[in-house]
């Protein structure tokens, strides 16, 4: 049962709305399904959402997992990608103590060999940031462990499909499905005298 | 809390107000809703008051002689009668309820609307918007608590949002798959004035697709499965009925001469003695559908979602088969069951397509095997539980007295166990929408309230409400509802003394250590009295058929004791686990 699992990354484009997380969430959660990783953002259309969801699974499973996404009133669409579909980057934050790293690091080998950049440098602490693939961020985690690293975290995943085109010819598509507005006046409005008859 | 919203009196309020014609009104958030469902042709409300709905309340004591509310007993039962009037009508079923506790009464039946597509707008108060998150007086986090159980829920906190909701709430509950729909609204928007521009039915939410395009390549390549079959094999579901398609259903199997068998909700939706109808399929349905699954080469599912109660073992379902799947729920496709051909699709436009495309065909052998197999279950099973030697009753012959009284012409509503089995498998039913009962839930406790709601539904027709002596306990409080309101519902209990379909499980699979399903009873014709339901309780076989007749003439609601066998078991079985060719017989 255990086969075939591989990392894919799951694209929602949704309203945003309140809850839809949540309504999101749980279609994991129920299935028990651990979520690497989930990331929501603004997508290339303005009002629309894009939450980027991480798993390990089979194909089969994944597949299922986007129709009971989409399935949701306020998703609009959901894909699934293998890593190679994507184009996808990981940010990562690194604190360590100023005066063990000036001492002891050659930080600007550091800095080139893993893309790091400084972004806060205080005489107690200073703060990395680097961004690419889970390897290589961790690495870095490694690198800086024995100089006294004293927090660590790192961002969800963002990805962009390779092939995709993008989401508004897409919603162009959905919107045209709109039929025309047909406006029902309620039979007892205007005639409030004998609806509140008290 | 937003700005600019006003906490005012509406009731006074509004009452005083003149029409200004054409002119938007200031109305309150309450009459929004109201108005709403008059424009939506809401007849009847099942609800509940409390604290946090009591502006809509106060605003519905102007509208009854626009809106029919029946007051139910418990929250439960204002759910479950919703979705028996969906059922019966084809409508969509409106629940008021109160917050907290209120709105947590429903999730029982929301779970049940919601695995049975039922649709159903529940609307529940919620605390002011100010007081949300505060751990206030009977606040809880309705739309978190019922988000897996609902189609779509959504908490309105500004009287403005009201009509624009409730137009979405009411076409996202009964377009597509229906569902439940939850709306929560805080006092504060009931309470608010607002300018009212009048109602805007919803045909469109831009992000939902409730019925997928109809692909012809696929019609095309399932017609051509279909004539190429030698041992074809329809099976359907609720989506029959749902789909309002019963008359193209029915059209696809006469041409196509294909036999046809039914999950537990499809039943009634083809006429259980059309010649085609070889049955119902499940653990509990008939042997042939069930072992035949596994031999047919074509099985053409339509609007059936492949249950585990249907399908047994999974990977010893239909494996020789070639699949096609006619849903409207893309989700469902290759769920449960790999399909070779997905039909997508509304079942009332893609039955006719593939009408067109099938041949005029007969299958009389592959029939034959149906009736053979009939034949098996006939002597089996079938006649020892309608014309038992014992000398205590079986629930099957009561069903089979039942039925030459009624003719075929009640609505059915079970409630869950045993006696939902043998009522599912002998009632013959002659028009849709007639066989009510929790399916996919198995929610016992369902049939009384749901049978006043399937009453109330389809007025005109008897409702029979059939239920064990467990369930009936479980929500016997409706009992006042049907007093208050005079809901014209026949009750037959068929009691076995035994929580019986868990006994039957511990006698078969559990070494007959029958643990906690010895279930006591009160005098339930006394009970009934006490409601000033008419009733009697029989034992004896040669009462059966007046006592019956004696329900079925009675003026109003009638309730009718059957006690049966103690211990009888409903065969056949496909016992958990195993593949639905293992049917066993006894
Ligand atoms: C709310 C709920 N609780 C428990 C069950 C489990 N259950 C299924 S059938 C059954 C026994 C029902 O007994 P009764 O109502 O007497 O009907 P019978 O099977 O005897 O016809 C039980 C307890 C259930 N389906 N629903």
């Amino acid at each position: 049962m255990e086969t075939g699992k591989q990392e894919f990354t799951v694209t929602v484009y949704t309203e945003n709305h309140i809850g839809l997380l949540n309504r999101i969430a749980i279609i994991f959660s129920r299935r028990k399904i651990n979520v690497e990783s989930l990331n929501t953002s603004p997508s290339e259309v303005e009002g629309i959402h894009r939450f980027t969801i991480v798993i390990n699974e089979s194909e089969d499973v994944v597949r299922k997992l986007v129709r009971q996404i989409e399935k949701q009133v306020e998703v609009l669409k959901a894909y699934y990608n293998t890593t190679d579909e994507i184009v996808w980057q990981e940010l990562a934050l690194y604190k360590v103590p100023t005066d063990e790293i000036a001492e002891k690091v050659k930080v600007e080998r550091l800095l080139r060999e893993f893309g790091a950049r400084a972004v806060v440098i205080r005489k107690d602490y200073t703060v990395f940031e680097t961004t690419g693939h889970r390897e290589e961020t961790d690495k870095l985690v490694q690198v800086l462990e024995p100089y006294g690293l004293i927090e660590f975290v790192r961002s969800a995943r963002v990805a962009i499909i390779k092939a995709s085109k993008g989401f508004h010819e897409k919603l162009k598509e959905f919107e045209k499905m709109a039929p025309g507005a047909e406006i029902k006046e309620n039979e007892y409005l205007g005639k409030q005298g004998e609806v509140f008859s008290m | 809390m937003s700005e600019g919203i006003t906490i005012s009196k509406p009731a006074q309020e509004a009452k005083t107000k003149k029409a200004g014609n054409g002119a938007p009104q200031q109305i309150s958030g309450s009459v929004a809703v109201l108005e709403a469902f008059l424009a939506e042709g809401v007849d009847t409300i099942f609800g509940y008051p409390g604290g946090a709905i009591m502006p809509i309340y106060d605003a519905l004591y102007d509208y009854q002689d626009k809106l029919n509310h029946i007051l139910v007993r418990h929250e439960q039962g204002a759910i479950h009668a919703a979705q028996g009037y969906a059922r019966t009508s084809g409508k969509t079923g409106v629940v008021f309820a109160t917050s907290g506790p209120g709105a947590t009464n429903l999730v029982t039946g929301l779970a049940d609307a919601m695995i049975d597509s039922t649709p159903v707008v529940c609307i529940t108060g919620q605390v002011f918007a100010h007081l949300l998150g505060t751990d206030a007086f009977q606040e809880t986090d309705v739309i978190n608590i019922t988000t897996p159980v609902t189609k779509w829920n959504y908490q309105v906190t500004d009287a403005t949002e009201i009509p624009e909701v409730l137009a979405r709430a009411f076409y996202i509950a009964s377009s597509g798959r229906p569902g439940p729909v939850l709306i929560d609204i805080t006092k504060n928007a009931q309470l608010q004035q607002f300018k009212y521009e009048g109602y805007k039915r919803c045909n469109y939410v831009r992000s939902y697709r409730p019925k997928p395009i109809v692909r012809k390549e696929y019609i095309e390549e399932a017609a051509k499965l279909i004539n190429q079959a030698e041992r074809p094999f329809v099976i359907w579901g609720q989506g029959v009925i749902l789909g309002k398609a019963e008359k193209e259903f029915r059209q696809f199997v006469e041409k196509s001469g294909i036999p046809a068998a039914s999950t537990i909700l499809g039943l009634s939706a083809l006429p259980s003695d059309h010649p085609l109808h070889v049955g119902m399929l499940g653990m509990h349905g008939n042997y042939g559908p069930n072992v035949l699954t596994n031999e047919c080469d074509v099985l053409i599912a339509v609007g059936m979602r492949f249950d585990d109660r249907v399908t047994g073992r999974l990977d010893k379902y239909a494996r020789q088969a070639k699949v096609i799947h006619l849903d409207i729920d893309p989700a469902e496709i290759d769920k449960n069951v790999k399909t070779t051909v997905p039909v997508w699709g509304d079942c009332k436009e893609t039955l006719p397509l593939l009408t067109e495309l099938v041949q005029q065909k007969v299958y009389p052998q592959w029939l034959q095997r149906f009736k053979d197999a009939m034949k098996q279950e006939e002597e089996a099973c079938i006649l020892p539980e309608l014309n038992p030697a014992t000398e205590q009753m079986s629930m099957g012959e009561v069903i089979k007295v039942l039925n030459e009284l009624t003719d075929g012409n009640a609505i059915i509503v079970t409630d869950v166990g045993q006696h939902q089995m043998v009522a599912c498998r002998y009632v013959k039913f002659k028009q849709s929408k007639s066989n009510i009962t929790s399916g996919g839930l198995g929610t016992m406790g369902f049939a009384l309230p749901a049978a006043i709601g399937a009453k109330l539904g389809d007025p005109k027709r008897t409702t029979i409400a059939i239920i064990g002596d467990g369930g009936f306990q479980m929500t016997i409080q409706e009992l006042g509802t049907i007093m208050q309101f005079g809901v014209d519902v026949k009750i037959l209990i068929l009691n076995n003394s035994f929580l019986g379909m868990v006994r039957q499980w511990q006698q078969l699979f559990h070494d007959k250590r029958y643990s906690f399903v010895n279930i006591t009873s009160p005098d339930f014709v006394q009970v009934a009295k006490g409601y000033g339901i008419a009733g009697q309780s029989i034992s004896r076989r040669e009462d059966l058929k007046s006592a019956l007749q004696a329900m079925l003439n009675h003026k109003g609601s009638y309730l009718l004791e059957v006690m049966v066998g103690k211990e009888n078991n409903v065969f056949p079985m496909v016992p958990q686990g195993c593949s639905v060719a293992e049917i066993r017989l006894k």
